[in-house]
């Protein structure tokens, strides 16, 4: 069993109008069997920018703590929030610099740059970003993630059309996969 | 600061402080992840006035495409570009890392880069660390002394070539150009090679896949044609889009609002970046 799957995860944000949607399963497991239902995976930095977590519980908690640390470090230093994209950067930097030894965590980024522009992006373990246009999956449902949001997705669509699109693609791609599910959180910016 | 409840960001340089727990988590039977690799086809080659340097845009993990249309063509210095084949993580990083260095470079020396001071600085990274920085490089560029290609393995041993291919769409590649390249190329020559080769890739590589991306260095110019040749658009897609038969069930909501953003006061003292 790949480290992966020890906690189960399944995590899918896509773009929409002006907008963006996160979502995440709710289910914190070993291995197959399920220790907590209300277990989070998307944390907030701050308006408008989300992260979440794939991969192993503890490794998430502990990445969380130390970006909530930089992203603070830059905030007292510059008095201003951080750019997405600026942030996926740190996120890259954060989990290269542990390229020999990494954090088991898969992340994913969503957030609104100036102009209300959404910005997605995906990263593995060790930091290759992965900016898409459309929507990024991770976690141990991703695949069937990858199928649901390939065939719903279409582009710019309006917040409701958008949160009903990704709530149901993560609907269906949990009930294909035991590693993650009991139900989701799904953000909406 | 060895009981420091305060850790500082770190200045650079890799950390290794999860080496052992992640040894230990392979030893009671885990498996360590895969990462993201581009599995790719990369060629490059010197024509009459420079170098053309061409990519597929295909990364995977495992036998999953995790992206179609990923950039493998990386910025060095404005007369350099290098694509770059192995995990996406270490490519990535070892190109952005040298770029910086060779700003600096400039910075300091006030002159254009040249294309064997971004080789040296490759491969001595490359050989720091013994292959396990897996990141296979085809570096091309214009610089005073003229036209260069130059390819980098993961060990950080280099080859000086008229035609390079690398990758795992590199024997396809290769054998495009074996059969056709010829010195002298003219541009529109060169680049429709470069096409052909990739393509090549594309379509005997299972690695490589989508769209062709293409860069142009001449003396003094760069053209970067993203997606030159899109080989594989998707051919159908529903204009009706999805319908949902049952609503997403909602089992609570909450509404914030953003907050607005605090104005910024232009001029004044505000900080010089």
């Amino acid at each position: 069993m790949s480290i992966f799957e020890y906690n189960g995860s399944a995590l899918v944000a896509m773009v929409g109008k002006n907008c963006f949607a996160i979502g995440s399963d709710r289910r914190l497991g070993v291995q197959l069997q399920t220790i907590a239902t209300d277990f989070q995976r998307i944390f907030q930095i701050h308006d408008h920018l989300f992260i979440g977590l794939s991969g192993l519980g503890t490794d998430a908690q502990t990445l969380y703590q130390r970006l909530v640390f930089r992203h603070k470090l830059y905030q007292l230093r510059e008095e201003r929030d951080m750019k997405p994209e600026t942030f996926a950067n740190l996120v890259s930097a954060i989990l290269y610099e542990k390229r020999f030894g990494p954090y088991f965590c898969q992340p994913v980024i969503a957030g609104l740059g100036d102009d209300n522009k959404p910005f997605i992006c995906t990263m593995d373990s060790i930091g290759a970003k992965e900016l898409a246009k459309d929507f990024v999956v991770a976690g141990t449902a991703s695949e069937s993630l990858y199928g649901a949001c390939e065939s719903m997705y279409k582009p710019d669509m309006e917040p409701e059309e958008l949160f009903e699109t990704v709530s149901q693609a993560l609907q269906a791609s949990l009930d294909r996969d035991c590693l993650s599910g009991w139900g989701g959180h799904v953000y909406l910016v | 600061m060895t009981n420091a409840k305060f850790e500082a960001p770190p200045k650079g340089g890799f950390s290794f402080d999860l080496c052992k727990r992640n040894e230990m988590l392979l030893n009671k039977g885990l498996k360590a992840p895969g990462f993201l690799k581009t599995g790719t086809t990369i060629v490059g080659l010197i024509f009459q006035d420079g170098v053309i340097l061409g990519a597929d845009t295909r990364a995977t993990e495992g036998p999953i495409v995790a992206d179609k249309n990923c950039e493998k063509i990386h910025y060095m210095a404005p007369n350099i570009y290098c694509c770059g084949a192995g995990t996406a993580a270490d490519t990535e990083a070892v190109t952005d890392m040298v770029s910086s260095q060779l700003k600096l470079h400039r910075y300091h020396t006030g002159r254009e880069s040249r294309v064997v001071t971004s080789l040296t600085l490759l491969k001595t990274h490359l050989f720091r660390y013994q292959g396990y920085v897996s990141a296979a490089l085809v570096l091309g560029g214009v610089d005073i002394t003229g036209p260069h290609l130059h390819t980098i393995y993961p060990h950080g041993s280099t080859d000086t070539l008229p035609f390079a291919t690398m990758g795992s769409g590199s024997l396809a590649a290769m054998s495009v150009f074996e059969s056709k390249f010829r010195e002298g190329l003219s541009k529109e020559e060169g680049i429709k090679l470069v096409c052909e080769a990739i393509s090549s890739g594309i379509f005997n590589d299972l690695g490589s896949g989508s769209n062709v991306d293409v860069c142009v260095i001449t003396k003094g110019n760069v053209e970067y044609l993203r997606n030159h040749v899109e080989p594989n658009p998707r051919t159908y897609t529903s204009a009706k889009g999805c319908t949902f038969t049952k609503p997403t069930e909602v089992l609570s909501t909450k509404v914030s609002l953003r907050e607005k953003k605090a104005e910024v006061n232009e001029g004044g003292d505000a900080m010089e970046e």
